[in-house]
């Protein structure tokens, strides 16, 4: 349950602006996804949410405090791909969270503590589907099957925010789809504020409360690099329905200026 | 025509292609000692497999005049000591080292280029100065298979912290984990196997080392036993001593190899 604000923030390498100006709220509850072509700065802007990098210009913040200058426990994330441990158990990979913040020193619980955590982590792991694989390791799963632990693993450690970067899409269709029904439940159910970064725009309008995009609206053709993408468009998808929401990615993507080869290659992918 | 590279042996032919170059060796000795034997009865070179035998068994079997011991396991268990401690050090100084070459950045920029160049210095060359240094006892024969072995297991390590997916650092940081808990339950977890690879890649290395030592200066050990009887060209001693320091390197591998897949059974699945 936690808003986040983002605050006139800029990023550059050197003289390469990635992004500027981006300043926008993302309210509580809300399940918010970035769409856009590859390098928009979508996955940069994840970095910087989850300060894996440096912003250079402005902040951002979580319930009006300054997120920490390096990863931390109130922004949970599931990444594409090595989003969970291989060297541990699907248990073990999910009572990890609780381990790391009760043994301070050893990351190892033993004894009630031990039990309790195995308890929580059973709970929520028969809820995604894993109740019966507890002792497998992650290589003896498959995609969606591990995708699910990642996201039972990050809620385990209760974020005040949860990132998804690209997270569903190395899955095949029907397991996506599923994946895709399991986090609306989950998120429903926690009302817990969600950010997604997608290039797959079905996905984006299917599951959002709200999409936005990245691009550029000042292009110098002496100099691409000279100025960085921002928020160039955000759509409201609250309380709208299946049919209404086609709609909407209808319009986007009428309204949407011819596609680069780019995009069209990334589309084709899904 | 199918082409070479497509045709591939069933298991049973693989295994029996397998022992055709043994075979071979083996044939091709005894023609050859026949020979030389039939020649002159009392040729050194390439002693008949009885004569080995009664050389072997006489050290193994029957106890030293001078010390009342048996040389041929006294030997064997001096040497395997030296290679135990030698490799079972370089093992933990690899650990603590590569994790903290591998992890921590302000440790890599004060470590990596000594690394690199103390593993570029000739370990043998160094044995005069682990002589004159350490003595002549075991500490010095130690020491020069650690110089020998620990720096290429460090830069090994460190090499495969370096390449672990940077998901994995990052998601452990927003499970809260702190340096020291990613360590112990993330890197060092994961590196074990790898390590234990690389300590199998170093039993040749940590036997050259070995055997380069106790043929320098030691009073027992295999190194040292086939140095000494080669001044009496004891190939009856030698061929079996040489065999049996093959057999205990592979039988090393071997441990090692299933020690680390009973302790990581997901690491074979991964790879």
């Amino acid at each position: 349950m936690s808003q986040i604000s983002i605050k006139n923030v800029w990023k550059e390498y050197g003289d390469v602006t990635v992004l500027e100006r981006l300043d926008f709220e993302i309210q509580s509850g809300e399940f918010c996804v970035l769409v856009g072509p590859s390098g928009c700065g979508k996955t940069t802007f994840l970095r910087l949410l989850l300060s894996m990098e440096p912003i250079t210009r402005g902040e951002i913040l979580i319930d009006g405090v300054r997120i920490a200058s390096e990863p931390a426990r109130d922004r949970g994330i599931v990444f594409q791909r090595y989003s969970v441990f291989p060297h541990l158990t699907v248990l073990g990979n999910a009572m990890l969270g609780v381990e790391l913040a009760e043994a301070k020193f050893s990351g190892h619980l033993f004894g009630g503590k031990r039990g309790r955590a195995r308890n929580a982590a059973t709970e929520i792991l028969g809820r995604v589907g894993l109740g019966h694989v507890l002792n497998h390791y992650p290589a003896q799963l498959s995609g969606g099957m591990q995708q699910r632990l990642a996201i039972a693993q990050a809620l385990l450690c209760q974020p005040k925010i949860l990132l998804l970067d690209e997270a569903f899409g190395a899955l095949d269709p029907p397991t996506k789809a599923q994946i895709h029904s399991l986090m609306l439940e989950l998120w429903k159910d926690r009302g817990m504020t969600v950010f997604m970064v997608t290039h797959d725009l079905d996905e984006g309008f299917s599951l959002g409360t709200r999409v936005i995009e990245f691009g550029k609206v000042r292009r110098d053709p002496q100099a691409p690099d000279a100025f960085g993408a921002t928020l160039v468009r955000d759509v409201d998808l609250r309380g709208q329905t299946d049919k209404e929401r086609h709609q909407s990615l209808a319009s986007w993507e009428r309204n949407t200026k011819s596609p680069s080869v780019v995009d069209m290659l990334q589309r084709g992918r899904n | 025509m199918t082409r070479i590279i497509n045709k591939k042996p069933n298991p049973r032919i693989t295994r029996f292609l397998g022992l055709v170059p043994f075979g071979a060796v083996l044939i091709l000795y005894v023609i050859c000692s026949d020979i030389r034997l039939h020649e002159n009865p009392n040729d050194k070179l390439l002693p008949s497999f009885g004569s080995m035998w009664s050389a072997i068994g006489q050290l193994a079997f029957t106890p030293d005049v001078r010390t009342g011991n048996y040389l041929f396991w006294a030997d064997t268990l001096s040497s395997l000591k030296r290679l135990a401690w030698g490799m079972g050090a370089s093992f933990v100084i690899a650990i603590v080292f590569g994790i903290a070459l591998g992890l921590i950045p302000y440790a890599a920029s004060l470590a990596n280029p000594f690394v690199a160049a103390l593993s570029l210095v000739p370990p043998l060359a160094l044995l005069p100065i682990l002589f004159i240094a350490l003595g002549l006892d075991e500490l010095s024969k130690i020491v020069l298979i650690i110089l020998g072995v620990a720096p290429y297991l460090i830069r090994e390590l460190a090499l495969r912290i370096e390449q672990m997916p940077y998901e994995l650092l990052v998601k452990a940081q927003t499970m809260g984990a702190s340096t020291f808990q990613i360590i112990v339950r993330i890197v060092l977890p994961q590196m074990l196997p790898r390590a234990l690879d690389g300590l199998r890649f170093s039993i040749g290395p940590a036997w050259l080392f070995l055997i380069a030592a106790e043929a320098i200066a030691s009073t027992d050990g295999l190194g040292y036993r086939i140095f000494l009887v080669r001044r009496y060209l004891a190939m009856d001693i030698i061929i079996p001593y040489v065999a049996w320091i093959a057999a205990l390197a592979f039988l090393m591998d071997l441990g090692l190899r299933v020690l680390s897949q009973r302790l990581f059974p997901w690491a074979r699945a991964s790879i």
